[in-house]
């Protein structure tokens, strides 16, 4: 019982990860229709930004405070965020409003093959540590109610704590802000938000903003737990099940989503991986949502679409 | 005329339908006769595109049932209902925009093309024969409805007009004996309402296809229909010859007062 | 001579039905096929064959399937390297377990294994569309990347994970030299191309675009989306498991399923969006833009850079050439998003009415 807790817990630290990640999807998908393919791509280059930068800032100033050091390597990355996501909107989006589904996918994996092409170019393509002074050694809880107690890891609570914090302040930002309303009539219908004076583009600015944000801050957590590296683009792969199981439109559907995929791929591997040979979380992932989308085509929150003809 | 106005030949009793709460048809009965022009009239929002969609199976009633040639069906589904010969167009034009003219009434065909997917892919044997011998067919509705010129167009590149006239190729395509027409006529002129008013009576009358016709022009539906049904908020409020509907007080104060 | 139609009359159904219409046209296709198949094995030399011809004749074979599926039928797929995956480790097995299994019987056995593989994981199309079927599609590569790595019946228990085979002959003419490896390709893939422009253009091929164009209307005239979709999903998986046969018994000779990865899935999508969505011309542009375009890039960099003095690193030329892939990528999209046969058939339209434009 005590072990199966673990793994459920650890699970549903994992999904809260994968829920951050899940959630710059649906920003972007709501916002712009955009099926945005480069935010691993974006994972990425933040993660390599605020690593580098870091590296590199307590050399150019001569401070040798990590507090320090790292803060201006946030902001620092943080900006080339913004750059990135006003670039994108200026130089790509605009250009190809209203072209269909596929189109758009194939203009963010371009994006997100230029993206990879940069950050390995500008930074670095070996492994690089991001250290934001995340407590490594594991923890032991509820020893009084369990024999041996959880074990739990203090550096996935934490990050899982973080990313609850930053979704909870984006639905925040949703729901009580003029642009976050803004946000949302744009989600329901480009044509009528426009009609009505709400400025497209500088609204798939903002939401390509905050999802480079959203981006950064993956980026650390995931960087610091696994290094920053090309395979951090994968990440991004692993949140796909978690936007399908959700909805592609729902940001409470992007959470849920994340805690049960999350959930699945740690007891799946745990319980029927030694079964099969292991290394199945990814596929299982997978085809949790696909079994879960013969049932509910619109996933977990997801609108329903009613033909009309 | 030569036609003659036979048996019942579709029937729907006691549909009624809903989304989500909100009620798109209560309670309705009417029939059809067959190689009659029925029309099923009624202000916006009255449900009479809904009526279409559960008879030819889009959508699915919660209540009521449909006879077809004496078979009852609690639901339709689209594929059946085009199995026993129902077509039907649509209100906002579905055609298969990135095909061209020819190729979208070729798909009215389909159902009777009968060649398996090796035939096809080698071009041979049966696949081959029904190409022509279809096309053929397909012709002579091209003839029919003199859109000849066009036949190679894809369709997205089509004025409004044509577009609605090839719809009713692809229809005819599929030899129905029941016709479904919403709204044909919607966003015409009147020369092309001319022609299509004419187009649909030599439909009904060459080839005896029995015609259920949604329409808002009153002139039209007036002149064209043997019977009329009328809806209003997904209720049935009046039926009968046009005389008579246009004689229904109901009726005048639900919709017809406005435009007399 | 000038492209001209004037005066070519049809008389009757069947003439007017043939694949190229217009005269010129055929006398075109039959040029480039003589070229093709008699001069290009003369002229070309081995880095030619390995490098390019090969690559973009098997590319364009599996981008033709994945166009049946993904342009015709309008479903898109990111899971096209899976099949090609299935087609080429079935093949392989095929090849290795039964005694004197010819190599075409072996492709095509792992074509149609492909295909079987393809219609169970086009179910979740009956559902599902758009961008949720795009993603649902990842299941079946990420599935079969890890049952290829970890199953080791599919490779044969190859303690290396890679697996290979050699002595390839077809009705006893070895298929060995690159010359034999073009030849045997480029029969396949005109053979194939002849197939899919025949489903393409009958029953069959109108029954996918009607579900693509208005699924709710193909309905109601009378097609059934489960077998328009399903079948979609065959003939798609059918062509791209052929596809992976030969590349993996012609060009590889030996691989691992990275040589199906992911990566080889959106490069797929890429030939057909950029060639053109919807047309077979459109696919063997996009297949050679994409073969070429690395190629041109891995020249190109070094040489730039001489130029301007600045010497570039091996892992330097790599990034700046996915970088400039993408970059070309989005410019494309954004100049033309209907793709090269769109340039192709504007071409064409212009070159009838030339020199009286108006």
């Amino acid at each position: 019982m005590g072990f199966f807790l673990e793994v459920l817990i650890g699970g549903l630290m994992t999904g809260m990860l994968y829920s951050l990640v899940a959630l710059g999807f649906v920003l972007i998908f709501k916002a712009s229709g955009v099926f945005n393919f480069a935010q691993g791509a974006m994972v990425l280059f933040a993660a390599l930004a605020m690593a580098r930068f870091s590296e590199w800032i307590p050399g150019w100033l001569g401070v040798d405070n990590l507090m320090v050091a790292n803060i201006l390597a946030f902001i620092i990355a943080a900006f080339l965020m913004f750059v990135v996501a006003w670039l994108i909107e200026r130089l790509v989006l605009r250009h190809l409003v209203n072209q269909e589904g596929a189109t758009l996918l194939m203009a963010t994996l371009g994006i997100a093959y230029f993206i990879d092409g940069l950050g390995q170019t500008v930074f670095g393509s070996d492994i690089y540590k991001i250290d934001v002074g995340m407590p490594k050694e594991p923890v032991m809880v509820l020893q009084g109610v369990f024999e041996g107690g959880l074990l739990i890891n203090k550096e996935d609570f934490i990050a899982a704590l973080v990313a609850a914090m930053l979704v909870a302040a984006l639905a925040l930002f949703f729901q009580k802000t003029a642009t976050g309303r803004a946000l949302r009539a744009v989600a329901d219908d480009h044509q009528a938000a426009q009609s009505i004076g709400i400025p497209l583009n500088r609204i798939w600015v903002i939401v390509w903003c905050v999802a480079g944000v959203v981006a950064l801050v993956a980026g650390i957590i995931w960087g610091s737990k696994m290094g920053v590296q090309f395979s951090l683009v994968t990440v991004a792969l692993r949140a796909l099940p978690v936007v399908i199981l959700g909805g592609l439109t729902s940001v409470p559907g992007a959470i849920i989503g994340g805690l049960i995929i999350g959930v699945g791929e740690k007891v799946s591997e745990v319980y029927l991986g030694p079964l099969v040979g292991g290394g199945i979380e990814i596929w299982f992932a997978y085809m949790l949502a696909l079994v879960f989308l013969l049932f509910r085509p619109q996933g977990l929150f997801g609108e329903k679409i009613i033909d009309r003809v | 005329m030569a036609r003659l106005i036979g048996e019942v030949i579709l029937d729907l009793q006691n549909v009624s339908l809903s989304f989500g709460g909100v009620n798109a048809l209560v309670d309705i009965s009417f029939d059809v006769r067959e190689h009659e022009v029925r029309a099923i009239i009624g202000p916006n929002g009255a449900g009479k595109s809904s009526m279409l969609n559960v008879i030819n199976g889009v959508y699915r009633p919660q209540a009521g049932e449909i006879i077809l040639r004496g078979e009852h069906f609690r639901q339709m589904n689209p594929y059946k209902a085009a199995c026993a010969g129902i077509a039907r167009t649509f209100q906002n034009i579905a055609l298969f925009k990135g095909m061209s003219v020819l190729d979208n009434i070729m798909t009215g065909r389909n159902l009777k093309m009968k060649a398996n997917i090796f035939q096809q892919a080698f071009w041979m044997g049966a696949a081959q024969r029904e190409e022509l011998e279809h096309r053929a067919k397909v012709e002579e509705i091209i003839d029919f409805l003199e859109i000849q010129h066009i036949r190679k167009t894809p369709v997205g590149r089509l004025p409004y007009g044509l577009q609605k006239r090839v719809d009713l190729a692809r229809a005819l395509a599929m030899e129905p004996q029941i016709l479904l027409l919403d709204e044909p006529m919607a966003g015409m002129n009147i020369e092309e309402k001319q022609d299509m008013s004419r187009f649909i009576l030599d439909v009904n009358d060459q080839m005896g296809t029995t015609i259920v016709l949604i329409e808002h022009d009153m002139g039209v539906v007036m002149d064209v229909s043997d019977r009329v049904v009328v809806l209003d908020y997904g209720k049935k409020i009046g039926d009968g010859s046009p005389d008579e509907v246009r004689g229904n007080p109901e009726v005048i104060s639900a919709y017809l007062g406005a435009s007399h | 001579m000038i492209y001209r139609e004037n005066g070519q009359f049809k008389t009757s159904y069947a003439a007017d039905q043939q694949i190229f219409p217009i005269l010129q046209d055929r006398w075109a296709i039959l040029g480039i096929l003589v070229f093709a198949f008699v001069a290009v094995p003369l002229l070309a030399d081995e880095y030619m064959f390995r490098a390019i011809l090969i690559p973009f004749l098997i590319l364009s074979l599996a981008a033709l399937g994945v166009n049946l599926l993904v342009g015709y039928c309008g479903q898109i797929t990111l899971g096209a390297g899976a099949f090609m995956a299935v087609g080429a480790y079935a093949a392989y097995n095929f090849f290795i377990r039964v005694d004197g299994m010819p190599l075409i019987g072996a492709l095509l056995l792992g074509g149609f294994t492909s295909a079987a593989v393809g219609v169970v994981f086009g179910v979740p199309s009956l559902r599902v569309r758009g961008l949720y079927l795009a993603v649902a599609t990842l299941a079946a590569q990420f599935f079969w990347d890890w049952a290829f790595l970890r199953i080791k019946w599919f490779t044969n228990y190859s303690s290396s994970g890679s697996v290979s085979v050699s002595n390839l002959s077809l009705f006893g003419f070895p298929v060995e030299s690159p010359t034999e490896k073009y030849l045997f390709c480029l029969a396949v893939l005109v053979v194939f191309a002849l197939l899919a422009k025949n489903m393409t253009r009958g029953a069959i091929g109108r029954q996918w675009m009607a579900i693509r164009d208005m699924d709710v209307a193909a309905e109601v005239i009378g097609i059934r989306p489960m077998y328009a979709k399903l079948s979609a999903f065959a003939v798609s998986s059918f062509f791209l498991g052929v596809a992976g046969g030969l590349w993996g018994f012609v060009h590889l000779g030996a691989w691992e399923p990275a040589a199906f990865s992911l990566d080889r899935s959106f490069q797929l999508l890429f030939m057909v969006i950029i060639g053109g969505l919807g047309s077979i011309m459109g696919s063997f542009f996009g297949a050679a833009f994409i073969v070429i375009l690395p190629i041109f890039l891995n020249q190109m960099l070094p040489w730039l850079g001489d130029l301007v003095g600045v010497s570039i690193s091996t892992a330097g030329v790599s990034h700046a050439e996915i970088m400039i892939f993408g970059a070309l990528i989005v410019f494309f999209l954004i100049v033309e998003p209907h793709g090269i046969a769109r340039l192709w058939s504007t071409a064409k339209e212009k070159l009838r009415l030339w020199p009286f434009p108006h």
